[in-house]
C-alpha cells in the first residue's frame, strides 16, 4: 500500500510508468535527485496526512519505504 | 505587490523588524509577526500593519529554540494557509572584548542570530517546496563584512548568516527559491542606542555622514522581496561605511 503510494508518486514526478517502480530501484536511476527525494517525503506527508522527519539518507525505494514503516510504528 | 502573500518577520516588535513588517504590509501582505518578550509592543506592530488592508499576528517565540520555532511555524501555517516570505531579523547584542566574553554570551548571540535565522530556514523550507515558491532575506550586518571591536560574537553571527544565505540560495535555486541577505550599517534603533561611546567615531567614518534609519533597510528588504533574478546576495545599507 506504501509502497504504491511512493511508486505513483515517483511515477507521476518522472512521468514514468508506474510499473517501472521497484523496491529496488534506487532515486538515481529513477531519476530524482536530493531535493526531490525531500519534496517527494513532502507529497507523501500531504497524502498519508503525517509528518516525516527525514534523519538518514535513503539511497533506494525499499530504503524509503522501510523508514516510513518504522516511523508510522514509533 | 505582495497582496495574497504571507510574510514571516522575526524580531518584529522593534527597530528594523517593526519598520520590515509595516513597508511588507504597506505593499500587501499579510505578516506574521515573530517577537521575543515585548507583546505590548508586538500589538502596535500588529495594528500598524492592518491600516494597509492585510492580516497581522504576532506569536511569541524564542528563535533559538528549535521545536518552539517548529511549533510557531505550525501555527502560522494553520492561520495563514500558506507561508511565501520570510525575514530573519531577530538579532541580540552582547558586546565585549573577547579577551573577557563569557561562554554564555557568546554562545546565546550565536544562539539567536545565527541559529534562529537556521531554525526558520528550516521549518519554513518545507512550505516553500511545496508551493514552489519562496523568499528569504536575512537580516545580516557590516560587522558581517568588516569586523567591528567588541563584538566578536555578533560579527561572527552576521558573517555566518552571509554564508547561510549563500548556500541555501544555490540549494533552493531549482526549485524558484530566492535567498538573499541585507548588511545594515549604523542604524538608529534601540540595539544601536547603548554604543553612545563608540557612536561619534562610526558616524564620522560613513561617507554619507549620517545614520540610516529602519526605513532604509526595510526599503532594501522590499526591494528584494520582489527581485525575482536577484539570489546570493548581499545588499549593503550602510551608507557606504563598508566600501
Amino acid at each position: 500500500m506504501l509502497f504504491e503510494t511512493i511508486a505513483k508518486l515517483i511515477a507521476e514526478r518522472t512521468e514514468c510508468d508506474q510499473n517501472e517502480v521497484k523496491m529496488e530501484s534506487t532515486f538515481t536511476e529513477l531519476g530524482i535527485d536530493s531535493l526531490d527525494t525531500v519534496e517527494l517525503l513532502m507529497s507523501l506527508e500531504d497524502a498519508l496526512g503525517q509528518e516525516i522527519e527525514l534523519d538518514q539518507k535513503v539511497e533506494t525505494v525499499g530504503d524509503l519505504v522501510e523508514f516510513i514503516q518504522s516511523k508510522t510504528q514509533e | 505587490m505582495l497582496k495574497g502573500k504571507t510574510a514571516i518577520i522575526s524580531g518584529a516588535s522593534r527597530g528594523i523588524g517593526a519598520a520590515v513588517a509595516e513597508r511588507l504590509a504597506s505593499l500587501g501582505a499579510d505578516v506574521a509577526l515573530i517577537y521575543g518578550e515585548n507583546a505590548a509592543a508586538a500589538a502596535e506592530v500588529e495594528e500598524r500593519c492592518r491600516v494597509y488592508g492585510g492580516k497581522a499576528e504576532s506569536y511569541r517565540c524564542d528563535v533559538a529554540h528549535f521545536d518552539a520555532v517548529k511549533e510557531t511555524v505550525k501555527r502560522i501555517r494553520a492561520d495563514f494557509g500558506a507561508v511565501h516570505l520570510l525575514v530573519n531579523n531577530a538579532g541580540i547584542t552582547k558586546d565585549g572584548l573577547i579577551a573577557t566574553m563569557s561562554e554564555a554570551d557568546y554562545d546565546r548571540v550565536l544562539d539567536v542570530n545565527l541559529k534562529g535565522a537556521f531554525n526558520l530556514i528550516r521549518h519554513c523550507t518545507g512550505l516553500f517546496l511545496r508551493s514552489r515558491e519562496g523568499c528569504i532575506i536575512n537580516i545580516a550586518s557590516v560587522s558581517g563584512l568588516m569586523g567591528n571591536a567588541g563584538q566578536a560574537n555578533y560579527s561572527a553571527s552576521k558573517a555566518g548568516l552571509i554564508g547561510l544565505t549563500k548556500s541555501v540560495a544555490r540549494e533552493l535555486a531549482p526549485r524558484g527559491v530566492r535567498c538573499n541577505a541585507v548588511a545594515p550599517g549604523f542604524i538608529r534603533t534601540d540595539m544601536t542606542g547603548q554604543l553612545t561611546a563608540q557612536s561619534q567615531h562610526m558616524l564620522e567614518q560613513i561617507p554619507l555622514g549620517t545614520a540610516g534609519s529602519p526605513e532604509d533597510v526595510a526599503e532594501a528588504v522590499a526591494y528584494l522581496a520582489t527581485a525575482r533574478y536577484v539570489t546570493g546576495e548581499v545588499l549593503k545599507v550602510d551608507g557606504g561605511l563598508a566600501m
